[in-house]
């Protein structure tokens, strides 16, 4: 190879400068573009390595995973106090589920797990008959976790924990989207009696915050129901939960169905659609796609609004954390409870918008607009 | 229209009487054959799960004297976990049969609120704590300071009242929780932290260095903490107002959970005699065996033995008996006879 000339069509390909490539370029890009940039990014350095060392000192390296006592603790090491929530790992996850039939709680986990991927992932073999399992799978929850047929009954009063956590949340997702769908369309129905519940019963819950609603549940309906009817408290906290999230869902899916224009209905009718095959086939589909944000939000929000439950004396994880923490032998260690649950609920909420922005991917398949 | 209101309100009102006076309810008690007891969400000593996972403390073992009482058996109970805004409507509704949650028992509660303080099984008042650096000894110099006091209970009206009468000014740092207000207390966001003075002892005790922290000589108000029942129901109301009497006069009596059982065999002491049901018969008349109390304090112990096991000086929470001490002792305990 001669330098300076090149035969036409042979020229080498030459790296670009430094600089302007790999590492060098990106740091170049996102963190030193600007005067401001850079000052920001140092400020951000030094502010990052004030806060990681001790952070990661008091989370790992000086933390006690084993332990008998906060006491104990403090013996072996500066840092958290993972010792009480190892001990007290069965109590958070469980609550007062009884020891000996704990397996039945893993074992609806498990099978929770199963019945949710044919329902979330359409690429699955033989999914066409997993889904009838989907569908069965609260009716087995339901019998696994409360017993009788062969099980020993359990009383929804010893639930508690995650287990709370998870009841509340997926019964009131699960049962809240049907529900909302229905009130949606409801809502937008010509029969007015109809449109009049539904908008009725919608700005009615709307209206009111869930704690009441929870209140409601806990205290008030004891005075409506006739003595001596002991209406499972966890059941009616779990209807109000359910038409509380239903009439967000069903805002949300409104929005969606106003999106959709005329002309599809239109189109729908013209094919000698009925009203529920036209829904079904070609209106809800388009709707529900744009509505997936919304909805996975309220279901979010939702998971989230389950710690509520606090108030009206279930035991929820922070219930649980909060009885715990009374315990003479391990007070003082809420931070430690704070942190834990809070990384249970990052995971639960994060795995729901991930799999939100995956469901949009999927679904974009343009939208042509005439 | 005018069918309807009249078949309306007779409802409205027959549900208030049945509601107001179910009848009975140690019978029914013993036909579901466990007694449902409301306690409170977690406060040290006084209620809290252990590492089993089950309810422990001051509170709690009332609920098991009086399950030990009907049933013999300790284990007899369910627990309602209630707080300080449900606790009322739980116990009014019928949900709970007694309540053990460190309640005040304050004249409105009693009578307004339609419901039977049984009797006091701590005597606590409320106190203040401040950081010794704050250089205060004496509540009245507290004008000014940030004050953390929990929503919603009797506390938060005392404060007030303390207040207002000494004419200083505060500023009222608003918390939910006794872990809220350590937090808070522990992070400076507020001077002092007032609640009952058992509550600011437990809280002390947990701290990294509690000599850092000061009680102030003020107790500010009358807080007579004790189980309660519903209102209309004097039968049952007896049977817990008694069980928590037999405890108490147990420990007058030096009758402990280890002695019992020689001490039930009969006595020269007439009281203790008619107490474990060697002499007469008292549990009938509470509807009863006549080893009703013998059951309570062999499972459960006597007074002294259930404050000094949850909350007594050799615990972490380390409280003195103080008024809390029987009366011949020194203190305001004071059980009717058994006759």
């Amino acid at each position: 190879m001669k330098t300076g000339t090149y035969v036409p069509g042979e020229h080498p390909d030459l790296k670009p400068p430094v600089g302007q490539t790999g590492v060098l370029l990106w740091l170049h890009k996102n963190l030193f573009s600007s005067p401001f940039n850079i000052i920001l990014t140092l400020v951000t350095a030094y502010l990052l390595y004030l806060m990681i060392p001790p952070l990661a000192g008091w989370m790992f390296f000086d933390s006690v995973f084993v332990a008998d006592s906060r006491n104990h603790c403090r013996e072996l090491g500066t840092g958290a106090c993972w010792g009480f929530i190892d001990k007290r790992l069965g109590q958070f996850t469980y609550g007062f589920y009884p020891l000996e039939e704990r397996w039945r709680v893993n074992l609806t986990f498990v099978l929770f797990g199963l019945a949710l991927l044919p329902v979330l992932w359409d690429k699955l073999p033989n999914r066409k008959y997993l889904l009838w399992f989907s569908l069965a799978f609260p009716f087995i929850g339901a019998w696994l976790l409360l017993g009788g047929f062969g099980l020993v009954p359990v009383e929804t009063s010893r639930f508690g924990g995650f287990m709370l956590t998870m009841v509340i949340g997926v019964t009131g997702i699960v049962c809240s989207l049907p529900i909302g769908i229905v009130l949606a369309l409801g809502r937008q129905s010509n029969l007015h009696i109809i449109r009049w519940l539904c908008t009725g019963f919608i700005e009615f819950i709307r209206g009111v915050p869930l704690i009441t609603l929870l209140f409601v549940a806990s205290t008030m309906l004891n005075y409506f129901l006739p003595p001596g009817t002991t209406f499972n408290l966890l059941l009616r906290v779990l209807i109000m939960v359910t038409l509380f999230s239903s009439a967000y869902i069903a805002e949300v899916v409104r929005g969606g169905l106003q999106a959709i224009p005329k002309g599809q209905h239109e189109a729908a009718d013209a094919m000698g659609l009925k009203y529920w095959a036209s829904m079904r086939l070609v209106v809800l589909p388009q709707a529900l796609k744009i509505s997936i944000p919304g909805i996975v939000n309220t279901f979010i929000g939702l998971f989230k609004d389950t710690t509520l439950v606090i108030i009206i004396g279930l035991l929820d994880p922070l219930g649980i954390g909060r009885a715990s923490l009374s315990d003479i032998k391990w007070t003082g260690l809420s931070t430690e409870v704070y942190v834990f649950i809070a990384l249970f609920f990052f995971v639960c909420c994060f795995s729901m918008s991930r799999y939100s922005i995956y469901l949009e991917k999927k679904l974009h398949t343009g939208y042509r607009e005439d | 229209m005018n069918k309807f209101t009249t078949i309306a309100t007779a409802a409205l009102a027959s549900m208030a009487l049945s509601n107001g006076a179910s009848a009975g309810t140690l019978a029914d008690v013993q036909a579901k054959g466990f007694l449902q007891c409301g306690i409170s969400t977690g406060v040290a000593g006084f209620a809290f799960t252990d590492d089993a996972g089950d309810w422990q403390g001051f509170d709690p073992d009332v609920c098991k004297a009086v399950a030990a009482a009907i049933f013999g058996d300790t284990s007899k109970v369910k627990y309602t976990t209630t707080t300080g805004k449900t606790r009322f409507t739980t116990l009014a509704s019928g949900e709970v049969d007694m309540l053990a949650r460190n309640t005040t028992w304050t004249f409105s509660r009693d009578t307004d609120l339609k419901l039977d303080f049984v009797g006091v099984n701590y005597y606590d008042g409320q106190g203040f704590m401040v950081p010794t650096a704050l250089g205060v000894t004496s509540a009245k110099e507290l004008d000014g300071a940030s004050v953390c006091i929990q929503t919603g209970t009797t506390t938060e009206l005392n404060l007030a009242d303390f207040f207002r009468i000494n004419g200083i000014e505060y500023e009222a740092v608003p918390i939910e929780t006794n872990d809220e207000a350590q937090t808070n207390y522990k992070a400076g966001r507020c001077d002092v932290y007032t609640t009952d003075a058992s509550g600011l002892a437990a809280t002390r005790s947990t701290f990294e260095n509690p000599a850092e922290h000061a009680l102030l000589p003020e107790i500010i108000s009358k807080e007579p903490l004790g189980p309660l029942v519903r209102h209309g129901d004097s039968e049952w109301a007896d049977l817990v107002r008694w069980t928590l009497n037999a405890m108490i006069t147990a420990e007058e009596f030096g009758v402990t959970s280890e002695n019992v059982d020689q001490m039930a065999t009969g006595t020269d002491n007439p009281e203790i005699n008619r107490l474990l049901g060697s002499e007469g018969d008292l549990g009938a008349m509470i509807g009863l065996d006549k080893a009703w109390a013998w059951r309570a304090i062999k499972m459960v112990g006597n007074y002294g033995e259930v404050f000094d096991r949850n909350i007594g000086a050799s615990t972490p929470i380390g409280l003195e008996r103080g008024v809390n001490n029987l009366w011949t002792k020194g203190g305001i305990l004071y059980s009717p006879p058994f006759r």
